[in-house]
């Protein structure tokens, strides 16, 4: 198993290197780059010098003077050493902008993962072990619904009748006017009740494809062998389907689970801007747009560290869940 | 309550009496048990034989109630258990009664070793499940897990304190199917029922398994109802012998009559078909044709058609049942004058 991890870890950091250096060069290649921005702006100051003077001298600033090759090896040592630099956008060192803006983020997106989680795995297996009967048409058409659904439309259709109809939750904003006079305590509410609405988005988008998983799953281990033993052995049908099924479910899962942990730092830009939180989906966009290429090499780079320790964490988990892949060995 | 009935005979663990079961396909809805009858006698192995989609798998889920619903249902009959005291029709016994009679009364040892276990358990903890469920005498976890081990040796398993603790996947398929058997024999059931159990095993193993059933029966004194369609099997293990053919019985009779006097010509071609140790065969027999569709049964015998005795009174009703002594039946024309 070390032997194992460790060669997956070698593997991990070779393709790591191949994505970072596609970032870099794909930053560098967008149009209309953050220096030429600055120029144009800095150029337009009356007596200001000439637009092209101020290119060539916030290039050798911002180090875009040098080749892509030499400038992405720079940029690669400085980020070995922990350097990842500061957010020209922003204008403070990236990690700080970052860690300002993931807490809200992460807790949106580990809530709704949670959430998902949970109604994905009842609601699988609510429809599996009643297929084709009118619940089980009922919730696989509410989950292509959820599927089919645009973020936007369903954000603003939530916003309608919640916010404007109903007025339970503002409309938009991570805290209310009054935030700075609430107690601790008022103060966890507010920012909460101003989640509630962006969390049901995510969760109502993305709980569908799970939930087609789960059921898909479900279905595929009730006809399993084992269960007919387990039904032969006169177990009452919920704990056939709760202790043989869903044991045996739970090793698909297990891959969704891994590849949803760089999920949770992502951001949702969509929900994010609808909703007006400065989470780190809309602040990467930003930075993204406005071409600063340090925030956008951190962020990018940091979901593709995640995305790769998913799948190696995915794989470990497997052997917790699945026998057949923890101990390997044939007896008798 | 309705279920509770009586038994023919009292000597009898199992009587299945005209029992239907159809099955609702996209190709139509099939019989695939019309009409079969036979008894499973207290602490005998009743053989029963026939080819691949014959309904003999179907007959003995319908015993277990594990028939694939909806699909699958039964349309008539009756299915009769004796657990000791009272007769229940399992036809219409209601699920919360029959999984108290599953494992327990009645129990199941499956084809396919190789998954009929689940992987994410081990092997001990299954058996041990099946004790949890039905027998009061063991209570504690120390004591259920005793008893386990007992049963691990008494199927002959060398080292039961190490085999407990295993996975199905770090078994062979002659240890899964003991785990099977030990599974299926850990609440002393008055019923066995083995389908094909040794099937998928290669033969030195296959003797094994069946000597090891051979002893439970006479340890445990159960009836046994073997699915097989080895009729070597059969002529080793069985007391009584029942063919199956397209969803019915064709011929039915103690193990002696058959192998004796085959008075069907499916059973007389079966016997043909069965290569023989010792004797040179450039090329096996192989009966010719092939079974009816299940979806459009013809309306005279099924066999008709493969037969190589049929006459005229073939092309009439389908034969009915004829007795040719106490014990042995036949639905063949060519026996008519005979019975």
């Amino acid at each position: 198993m070390a032997k194992y991890i460790c060669k997956r870890l070698g593997i991990s950091a070779g393709i790591l290197l191949v994505v970072v250096f596609l970032i870099y060069l794909l930053m560098r290649l967008l149009p209309g780059s953050y220096v030429e921005n600055m120029a144009i702006q800095l150029s337009q100051v009356p007596g200001a010098k000439p637009y092209e003077e101020w290119v060539a001298q916030l290039n050798a600033q911002y180090g875009l003077d040098k080749g892509i090759v030499e400038g992405f090896f720079v940029q690669l040592m400085n980020m070995l050493r922990g350097n990842f630099g500061d957010s020209w956008k922003y204008a403070m060192p990236v990690t700080e902008k970052f860690s300002q803006v993931i807490g809200v983020s992460f807790v949106m997106g580990a809530v709704a993962l949670a959430l998902e989680l949970v109604i994905a795995t009842f609601l699988g297996i609510y429809a599996a072990t009643r297929q084709y009967s009118p619940q089980d048409y009922l919730v696989t058409t509410g989950a292509l619904l959820g599927i089919s659904l645009p973020t936007f439309f369903f954000a603003t259709l939530l916003k309608l009748v919640f916010s404007v109809k109903l007025g339970w939750f503002d409309l938009s904003g991570l805290v209310g006017r009054n935030f700075q006079s609430l107690s601790p305590w008022g103060q966890f509410w507010d920012m909460a009740s101003h989640l509630v609405l962006p969390v049901l988005t995510l969760v109502v988008v993305s709980v569908g494809s799970l939930m087609r998983y789960v059921r898909t799953n479900m279905l595929e281990v009730l006809s399993a062998d084992y269960i007919r033993t387990a039904r032969a052995k006169g177990m009452p049908s919920s704990r056939v389907v709760f202790f043989h099924g869903f044991r045996n479910t739970l090793i698909p899962l297990v891959t969704i689970l891994g590849s949803s942990l760089p999920g949770l730092f992502a951001g949702s830009l969509i929900t994010e801007t609808l909703f007006a939180i400065p989470g780190i989906g809309y602040t990467a966009y930003q930075a993204m747009i406005a071409g600063d290429i340090p925030f956008s090499m951190f962020y990018l780079t940091f979901l593709a560290v995640l995305t790769l320790l998913g799948n190696l964490l995915s794989d470990i988990a497997y052997s917790f869940v699945d026998p057949r892949v923890r101990l390997g060995g044939q007896y008798g | 309550m309705a279920y509770l009935t009586q038994m023919k005979n009292r000597e009898n663990v199992l009587e299945i009496e005209n029992l239907q079961v159809q099955f609702d396909t996209e190709g139509g809805i099939v019989r695939s048990v019309d009409g079969v009858s036979f008894s499973v006698p207290k602490g005998s192995v009743v053989g029963l034989v026939g080819e691949s989609g014959c309904g003999k798998s179907v007959t003995s889920l319908s015993v277990m109630g594990l028939l694939q619903k909806p699909q699958g249902k039964i349309t008539g009959g009756e299915i009769r258990l004796n657990p000791g005291e009272n007769a229940y029709n399992l036809v219409n016994t209601p699920e919360k009664v029959l999984q108290k009679l599953r494992g327990d009364v009645v129990s199941m040892v499956f084809q396919e070793p190789m998954t009929a276990l689940n992987p994410v358990i081990s092997v001990g903890k299954q058996i041990d499940e099946v004790i949890f469920l039905h027998d009061t005498r063991y209570r504690t976890k120390e004591a259920i897990r005793s008893r386990t081990l007992e049963l691990l040796k008494l199927v002959g398993i060398a080292n039961p304190q190490g085999i407990y603790k295993l996975y199905p996947h770090q078994l062979s398929g002659g240890m899964r199917q003991r785990i099977m058997i030990g599974m299926a024999i850990a609440c002393n059931p008055r019923l066995l029922i083995a389908d094909e159990p040794t099937t998928a095993l290669d033969v030195t193993i296959q003797a094994q398994i069946l000597e090891l059933l051979q002893n439970l029966k006479q340890e445990l004194g159960c009836g046994i109802l073997l699915i097989t369609h080895d009729l070597g099997v059969v002529a080793g293990m069985a007391d009584f012998v029942v063919v199956m053919y397209a969803g019915r019985v064709v011929e039915k009779g103690t193990v002696a009559e058959i192998f004796a006097q085959p008075a069907h010509p499916y059973t007389i071609a079966l016997m043909k078909a069965k290569p023989v140790v010792g004797q040179q065969q450039d090329r096996l027999y192989a009966i010719g044709g092939k079974v009816p569709n299940p979806v459009e049964l013809p309306p005279h015998c099924y066999f008709k058609d493969r037969c190589s005795h049929a006459f005229e009174p073939c092309a009439g009703d389908y034969p009915c049942e004829i007795s040719l002594s106490p014990t042995h039946t036949v639905s063949c024309y060519k026996e008519a004058g005979n019975g």
